[in-house]
């Protein structure tokens, strides 16, 4: 009896607070002060006229640094996208470990791309072929923060290039992961990964992005956003990783194949539309700036190839192996958006249609083939960054303006230095016996073996 | 006391359940298992490669129900969980020593 009519009072007296606080007048002028219209206009013509000589270009280069940051963090939510898609066809007694590489792999990924990365992969002035670049500095400094920074075709400051690429550099050790997973030696692959993503990535990347040697063919290489320069050299870094690896335990038992079936196809599920979705920052971004009509065709030939992707990897899982296969379908989607990475910005929209159909439809006959020759990759990791990566860059030959031979100078190029040194730096791991778990290890899984940790710990 | 092991198929649970409560033999212990009989497993295909299903999921139910309760008991799961395909599964009938009911320490056919 008591407490509801305490109940009632506190109620009756926050509606009377409530019926006071909505009378009480409103007025501007008490709230804010007469005078800061003014005040805001002179702190905002200040704001405007610190970009000097620039701030013509104000309004745009405020727009498009803005996207760039939105499009850093889709790019970002991809790796988030990995990480369930390559737990999900994991087996469930190993899904701490890939988490953790993939936590490891963002971390350490940006981390060194600050540390030398940004700076090899954009040396300035060099001999084209390698320069190892120092620690960023204030890259708003010397009119980094203005238009003047890129002009159109960069419209974002220092930063803003920085963190966008970063997020881009972590993305290639990332595609390795998932090829390796489930026996390889967890502290063998953190300094794999980190020379990876530390090193390798940016020099090969300076070849075309930083001005090297690619950019300057008689025609040009062309890579939009990095079908070659990103997933083509995570993948065939990922097939020398597991040639030097082996298979997993039980894949190949008498010659025959005995598929381990991913633990979580709902959580794969939920990555690839993840990378789906951050695909749109991955190309979107590569824009370089909030140019509204490239970035209108980059994000439309983005979902259009993604989507034939899709269709044609079920349509020729259904009609070759006869099975409605979904981690087929979500291979074929990635396929397709790997596919358009190179020539998002390059090629017409029925083209961009082709070149993720014709990916959708490789990525199977490819993940069939590189089993058949006992390449064991539990993800797809060879066939959709690596075989797609080199089809989207030759494609830009094909439908773009591109010259098919530099484009295929380019891309092998990338997959040369990819799957060398990687094979090279595996070797060198091996030796040190940090290459792989011990067959117990891998029998009893990394989550209890090397992190004494379970993904899924309670009675089932 | 008996114990009444059956082996079902996963989606016939409701059906004798219900036909069990509805002859007033209520409690049961289910479990998710996996196994194979005559039936056999069957092929499928994962990525392209073709792999043998040893192992069918089906449940378990588990029940103790006084000795004179065990004849009815066993032909109302044999009428609910049939389909009359092959898996239709087993059902086992044991003898049981003691039952207790933690709660009140009742024993014997009170406690079920």
């Amino acid at each position: 009896m008591i407490s509801r009519l305490i109940k009632t009072i506190t109620i009756i007296s926050l509606l009377l607070l409530g019926s006071q606080l909505a009378l009480a007048e409103f007025d501007p002028n008490t709230a804010f002060g007469t005078n800061n219209v003014i005040e805001h206009k002179a702190d905002y013509d200040a704001l405007v006229s610190s970009h000097g000589d620039q701030s013509y270009a104000f309004d745009f280069f405020t727009t498009s640094m803005l996207w760039t940051v939105i499009a850093t963090g889709l790019v970002f939510l991809m790796h988030l996208g990995f990480s369930a898609l390559e737990s999900g066809l994991c087996r469930a007694k190993n899904a701490v470990n890939i988490l953790y590489k993939n936590i490891f792999i963002i971390c350490i990924g940006i981390l060194t791309y600050a540390l030398l990365g940004f700076n090899t992969h954009y040396p300035g002035a060099f001999n084209g072929w390698l320069s190892i670049g120092g620690p960023i500095g204030d890259l708003n400094a010397s009119g980094g923060s203005t238009f003047g920074y890129g002009g159109l075709s960069l419209a974002m400051t220092g930063y803003g290039d920085f963190i966008f690429q970063a997020m881009f550099a972590a993305t290639a050790a990332t595609i390795v992961s998932g090829a390796v997973a489930e026996r390889i030696n967890l502290k063998g692959f953190f300094i794999y990964a980190t020379v990876l993503v530390g090193l390798v990535y940016p020099i090969a990347g300076s070849w075309h992005w930083g001005g090297g040697w690619l950019s300057t063919l008689s025609t040009p290489f062309y890579d939009f956003a990095g079908s070659s320069a990103v997933h083509a050299f995570g993948g065939f870094a990922a097939l020398a990783a597991v040639l030097v690896l082996g298979a997993r335990k039980g894949k190949y038992v008498n010659g025959n194949i005995k598929p381990i079936l991913g633990h979580n196809l709902p959580l794969a599920a939920i990555g690839t539309f993840l990378l789906f979705f951050g695909w749109f920052g991955f190309n979107g971004g590569s824009v370089l700036s909030a140019n509204p009509g490239p970035l209108g065709l980059v994000f439309t030939t983005t979902a259009l190839a993604a989507c034939a992707g899709g269709l044609a990897s079920m349509l020729t899982s259904w009609l070759f192996v006869k099975k409605l296969d979904l981690t087929m379908a979500l291979n074929g989607i990635l396929a397709g958006l790997v596919g358009i990475t190179a020539g998002a910005d390059a090629v017409s929209v029925w083209a961009a249609v082709l070149i993720g159909a014709i990916a959708g439809a490789l990525v199977v006959f490819s993940i069939i083939f590189f089993d058949r020759i006992k390449i064991d990759d539990p993800v797809g990791a060879i066939s959709v960054h690596g075989v797609c990566g080199i089809w989207g860059t030759l494609a830009v030959g094909i439908w773009g303006s591109a010259s098919l031979i530099s484009q295929a100078i380019g891309t092998f190029s990338f997959c040369a230095v990819a799957f060398v040194l990687s094979f090279a730096l595996a070797h060198c791991l091996k030796a040190c016996h940090l290459w792989r778990v011990s067959e117990e290890e891998e029998s009893m899984g990394l989550d209890l073996a090397e992190h004494g940790q379970e993904a899924y710990p309670e009675f089932k | 006391m008996k114990k009444i092991e059956a082996i079902i198929k996963p989606f016939k649970l409701d059906e004798v359940k219900d036909g069990l409560a509805a002859e007033n033999i209520i409690g049961m212990s289910v479990t998710e298992i996996k196994g194979f009989g005559r039936q056999k497993g069957h092929t499928e295909i994962y990525r392209g490669s073709e792999y043998v299903v040893d192992f069918l999921p089906k449940l378990k139910i588990e029940l103790v129900v006084p000795d004179a309760d065990a004849d009815a008991a066993v032909k109302i799961i044999a009428a609910t969980a049939v389909t009359d395909k092959i898996g239709d599964g087993k059902i086992f009938v044991s003898s049981i020593e003691s039952a207790t009911r933690i709660r009140t320490g009742e024993t014997g056919d009170t406690a079920l």
